[in-house]
């Protein structure tokens, strides 16, 4: 699975990278979480609101810091 | 204001639940006003008779202020982040573009101003919304209007200045402030610059929606209201106290209209002067505003300090930086220039209207 976590790098990315790690790791799923903070890069993806999550290219969320939970359910699937 | 967010433990219809929460609402806040009504008395009782300081004496002014001020502040900062969360609730800034795609110039502007109030990002955000915005065909001065608007008028600074300085000044900034983005927007789109955005970014095909809509419940707005107070209290309650402690000892200190002179209405050469200074400073309205009231205090012009406040928050050396990646150097310039120009002629009309 490849993760990638978009934001410029401010604190609302730092914390939709964190709870993406950490939601990783608790599943203990095989996964690559790549953050991605170029912002002709996170423009490509048609993105225009950080932080946003990329699962496998599809895009979970953008604008906000996903909670665990949510998280979860993604890995899930 | 724990009050408002009970879960409740007894089972009750959907349909309840709305009146529910408009009871506690009512209930939270006619608390609140209790609290708030009592401040005042309860800051002096503290100061001169449980601490024994003298009435007359510049500490005790000095303590006095800091013990009214900082409850103060931090609840109507409390209320104003949590109605504008509420608020916040109904937009994205993905309905916001689609509202502003397409829109005519002027009215578009104005549209721009208020949504950028209203719609919820994190200030990171501004570039990739701006070639999200731009790429989706919403006129670039719209766009601009919107990216001027969001910084400026936003809960904190509103807030803050409620607290501190009244209502009607808090009133008079938010009204200036969306002014200033809706004619600085409208003469950037006038002046057509569209060429002047770098070219990689009409290639960019930023014009999906993610979001999902799902309506949300009252419940899932309140807890967005509240974890808006959350976050935003969390991370400024250290500057607003530094700021009202700085403000307390120039309070106490700092003689009567000592600033009258530097910053005062007599200076025509104190608007243009405040107004550069702030460029490089980047502050939030939560480090600023404390600093602004204790000048106002001492004599400096409110328009002096406006244009001050206004230039900090709006026109920052960081924020530039970023925009070069998405605007060539000629359109930074006229933002740079035309924005100024707006916050030079604010800090002119106030020191001309409030005289005294």
């Amino acid at each position: 699975m490849e993760i990638k976590v978009l934001g410029p790098g401010c604190k609302q990315c730092e914390k939709a990278e964190k709870a993406i790690r950490e939601a990783v790791s608790e599943m203990n799923v095989d996964a690559m979480v790549e953050k991605v903070t170029d912002i002709a890069e996170i423009a490509k993806y048609g993105v225009f609101v950080t932080p946003a999550v990329l699962i496998d290219g599809e895009v979970k969320c953008v604008g906000t810091v996903p909670k665990k939970k949510e998280i979860k359910k993604w890995l899930e699937s | 204001m724990g009050k408002k967010f009970q879960k409740n433990h007894f089972p009750v219809t959907a349909r309840l639940l709305p009146y529910l929460y408009l009871l506690t609402g009512m209930a939270g806040i006619y608390l609140w006003w209790l609290i708030y009504a009592r401040l005042p008395a309860v800051s002096s009782w503290l100061t001169y008779t449980l601490l024994g300081m003298e009435p007359s004496s510049h500490a005790g002014e000095a303590v006095r202020f800091f013990l009214y001020d900082s409850p103060k502040v931090m609840m109507l900062l409390l209320l104003v982040v949590f109605g504008v969360g509420i608020i916040r609730s109904f937009f994205t800034p993905e309905k916001t573009r689609s509202i502003l795609s397409g829109k005519v110039e002027f009215f578009g502007n104005i549209f721009a101003a208020l949504l950028g109030v209203v719609t919820p990002f994190c200030s990171c955000s501004a570039v990739p919304l701006f070639i999200g915005f731009v790429t989706a065909g919403v006129p670039l001065g719209v766009t601009f209007s919107f990216l001027i608007a969001a910084p400026m008028v936003n809960e904190i600074a509103l807030g803050l200045l409620y607290g501190l300085l009244g209502w009607k000044i808090a009133a008079l900034y938010m009204g200036t402030g969306l002014s200033v983005a809706v004619i600085a927007g409208w003469v950037i789109g006038k002046l057509h610059m569209e060429k002047h955005i770098e070219d990689w970014v009409s290639e960019v095909n930023a014009a999906q929606d993610f979001t999902d809509e799902a309506e949300l419940t009252i419940h899932d707005r309140v807890v967005y209201g509240w974890d808006a107070v959350k976050e935003i209290i969390g991370r400024v309650w250290i500057y607003v106290i530094i700021g009202i402690a700085a403000g307390a000892a120039i309070h106490g200190f700092v003689p009567e209209k000592l600033m009258a002179s530097v910053m005062g209405r007599g200076s025509w050469w104190s608007v243009p002067l405040a107004t550069v200074i702030g460029i490089p400073m980047y502050s939030n309205a939560a480090g600023i505003i404390p600093v602004v009231e204790a000048l106002i205090g001492k004599g400096a012009a409110l328009g002096t300090v406006l244009a001050f406040m206004m230039s900090v928050i709006a026109l920052s050396m960081p924020e530039m930086v970023i925009l070069r990646k998405v605007l060539k150097p000629r359109l930074i310039g006229v933002f740079v220039g035309v924005v100024g120009v707006g916050i030079l002629m604010v800090g002119y009309l106030f020191n001309f209207i409030i005289q005294g």
